[in-house]
């Protein structure tokens, strides 16, 4: 009780509520506009956090995550293009439904899907806090060590069909965090002897340039496009009433939503797609999935909507953030001292639990938000397309430049802005490069002070915890061979 | 087999990305032995060029593999136009640095302004409500965030010539 009082007490404040309210309305906005989404904004706004309290720039960065997957669903459903990548699966019943029975209908059972795995995942959080505040001290260099291989052999491996790719950029994230000065011997690093190179490539410049200005960029060069979508009619609280009827399929969706957000590299995708087979293979009626389907609309939406809560478990238990959107995260818990990972749940639980009451409260700010505002919204979604790419590009720079004041970071911001556009035109993988980039950064640190401790290899993995840990490195790999073989296989003996 | 294996999704430009990659990390592995240094009486764990070393082997490996798979995959037609593209895009960039190089100049406010119009008309926009609304997202984008969130933009060279009331205002706050 007295932690509960110490953690309102760390959100009580006007700065915070404001916070709150900017973020959480700030990102079903984003959310909404097909070609934003939450990492171009959260890269934007990553700078103007530094300069807040961590509990103020991280409940920013937070609405923004959490309630963007919101405002993805209004464009899935009204025009089939998902506002946010992972609201894809969402096109597949809500546009249907709209086309069948009325849009109300169908945003109404998104938002209220999405507000069920939302909280579904917070409640999940705080009952796991206990079990995580047990485990998180058993965690030392070696363990924190492999928990960052394993996140970045799932990161690559969750790549399927662009493995290969996927590995090259976390390789080359990995080699982006080595250039300048090496923290220990202060011996140079791929500097080619340029002064600008020695304290290194920042990486909000890098994910700036790979997310903002590269989507900017996308914008600007393709044909400019204007979505016709017509106005929402009616009252948006049924889809409330009608969840309750498919409860069954909201809770197994929101399980693996938090299951799959706790692993890092799997995320809402995965979810996604693990909860929609569960929901079309338990259905009385699977022929409906695709066609309009109420179960397939809540799997989608209660699945993504549960990934952010979970997303921050390895995150604040072990400072291991588990993709992108995280990643940028966890520079602002580092700008500040607050470092995530055991420590913090011992020493600072109260600021823990304070994050997931502002994850709760935004999930009910956003809902309130979507019955009575969706019209307006509905009015964001037809900015044409190079007009919104005008305003990442004008966006893009407050987030480079008030970092350092530095033109030659705004240069490699828009070098990695060229760069993100191949990758983009290309569908190669952006997010293992940030996530090489910050995992790598941590593996190189916990490898020599877990070094220094053991007398041989082997004795990295003679505790239970780096041994499970170590375990699951091979399975999975073993595992994603395996399976591999099997496609190939069957594919073979298809031709 | 190997065919089998590596053949994948290839879209234009495909190759020649995949090549410049390649090209790009083995010639960032020939500089490793200049560009890093081994410290003696440091254990292997701990040396400097270890990280740098690990990456740039797995960037090439891979790197290797996908060129190899670039060249056995059914090749589609394209790569010139996407390769202007890409070149398009650098166009941009340099708008981009214009305006980076203008702000300390002309101040985040003025500076802004005149880029968000000009880029909207130069993407095709000419009718006034459009450059209007350019125009007023410039204003409100240097309201919110010099304005209310205080980011640090450094004042314009020409807001030394404003009257002192108006100046010590706009350095405050545009």
């Amino acid at each position: 009780m007295e932690l509960l009082a110490s953690s309102i007490a760390i959100l009580y404040r006007w700065d915070v509520a404001a916070a709150l309210l900017a973020g959480s309305v700030g990102g079903v906005v984003i959310g909404a506009i097909p070609g934003v989404g939450a990492a171009v904004a959260i890269a934007i706004l990553l700078p103007a956090t530094f300069s807040m309290d961590p509990i103020v720039g991280l409940t920013v960065l937070l609405g923004v995550y959490g309630s963007s997957m919101y405002g993805g669903a209004i464009p899935a459903v009204l025009i089939n293009t998902p506002g946010t990548a992972v609201n894809a699966l969402t096109t597949y019943d809500g546009y249907p439904m709209a086309k069948r029975d009325s849009p109300r209908r169908a945003l109404s059972l998104a938002y209220s899907a999405s507000f069920f795995g939302g909280v579904f995942s917070v409640v999940c959080l705080v009952l796991l806090s206990q079990v995580l505040a047990l485990i998180a001290p058993h965690f030392g260099s070696r363990e924190i060590f492999l928990a960052a291989l394993l996140g970045l052999v799932l990161v690559v491996l969750a790549h399927r069909g662009r493995i290969i790719s996927a590995g090259m950029m976390a390789c080359l994230g990995i080699f982006i965090h080595t250039i300048g000065l090496e923290p220990v011997r202060y011996t140079r690093r791929y500097t080619f002897d340029q002064s600008w190179l020695v304290s290194g490539i920042d990486l909000i410049v890098v994910v700036l340039g790979l997310f903002a200005l590269s989507q900017a960029f996308l914008l600007l060069v393709e044909p400019d496009t204007r979505a016709r979508v017509d106005r929402v009619s009616g009252g948006i609280f049924q889809g409330l009433r009608e969840l309750l009827k498919f409860k069954r399929v909201a809770t197994v969706s929101s399980s693996f939503g938090v299951s799959m957000g706790m692993i890092p590299g799997v995320g809402e995708f995965t979810a996604q797609f693990l909860s929609y087979t569960y929901a079309q293979k338990t259905s009385k009626t699977p022929e409906r999935f695709g066609k309009g389907s109420p179960e397939g609309l809540i799997a989608s939406e209660a699945a993504n909507n549960a990934v952010p809560g979970a997303a921050m478990i390895p995150l604040l238990a072990l400072g291991i953030p588990g993709e992108a959107l995280t990643a940028m995260m966890l520079s602002v818990f580092y700008v500040h001292n607050v470092i995530p990972g055991p420590q913090l749940f011992a020493n600072r639980l109260d600021f823990v639990v304070a994050l997931y009451i502002a994850l709760l409260l935004l999930n009910v700010i956003v809902l309130v938000f979507l019955m009575f505002s969706t019209n307006g919204i509905v009015r964001i979604i037809r900015i044409p397309s190079r007009f919104l790419g005008v305003m990442i590009l004008t966006l893009g720079f407050v987030g480079v430049y008030s970092l350092r004041n530095s033109i030659t970071d705004c240069a490699l911001a828009a070098g990695f802005g060229v760069f993100g556009l191949i990758l983009k035109r290309l569908d190669l993988p952006i997010v293992p490069i940030i996530l090489g980039m910050v995992l790598g950064g941590i593996m190189e640190v916990k490898m020599r002070s877990a070094m220094a401790r053991v007398q041989t290899p082997l004795d990295f993995i003679e505790r239970p915890v780096s041994a499970i840990i170590f375990a699951m490195i091979v399975l999975v790999i073993g595992w994603h061979i395996a399976s591999t073989a099997r496609a190939r296989r069957t594919r073979s003996r298809g031709d | 087999m190997v065919k089998h294996l590596l053949k994948r999704d290839r879209h234009p430009g495909d190759l020649i990305f995949a090549a410049c990659f390649l090209l790009l990390s083995l010639f960032l592995l020939s500089r490793l032995g200049y560009e890093t240094s081994w410290v003696g009486g440091t254990a292997w764990y701990a040396q400097p060029m270890l990280w740098p070393a690990l990456s740039l082997a797995g960037m090439t490996a891979f790197a290797l593999i996908n060129v190899c798979g670039a060249v056995v995959s059914d090749r589609r037609e394209g790569r010139g136009r996407e390769m202007l593209l890409w070149c398009r895009s650098t166009e941009y960039a340099c708008w981009f640095m214009l305006y980076v190089w203008i702000v300390p100049l002309l101040g985040y406010l003025p500076a802004t302004v005149i880029f968000a119009a000009s880029l909207a008309m130069r993407t095709g926009y000419r009718d006034r409500a459009t450059i209007s609304a350019a125009v007023l997202v410039g204003i409100a984008i240097v309201v919110v965030f010099k304005g209310v969130l205080e980011v640090k933009i450094p004042a314009g060279q020409v807001y030394e010539h404003l009257p002192d009331g108006l100046h010590n205002f706009m350095i405050q706050y545009m």
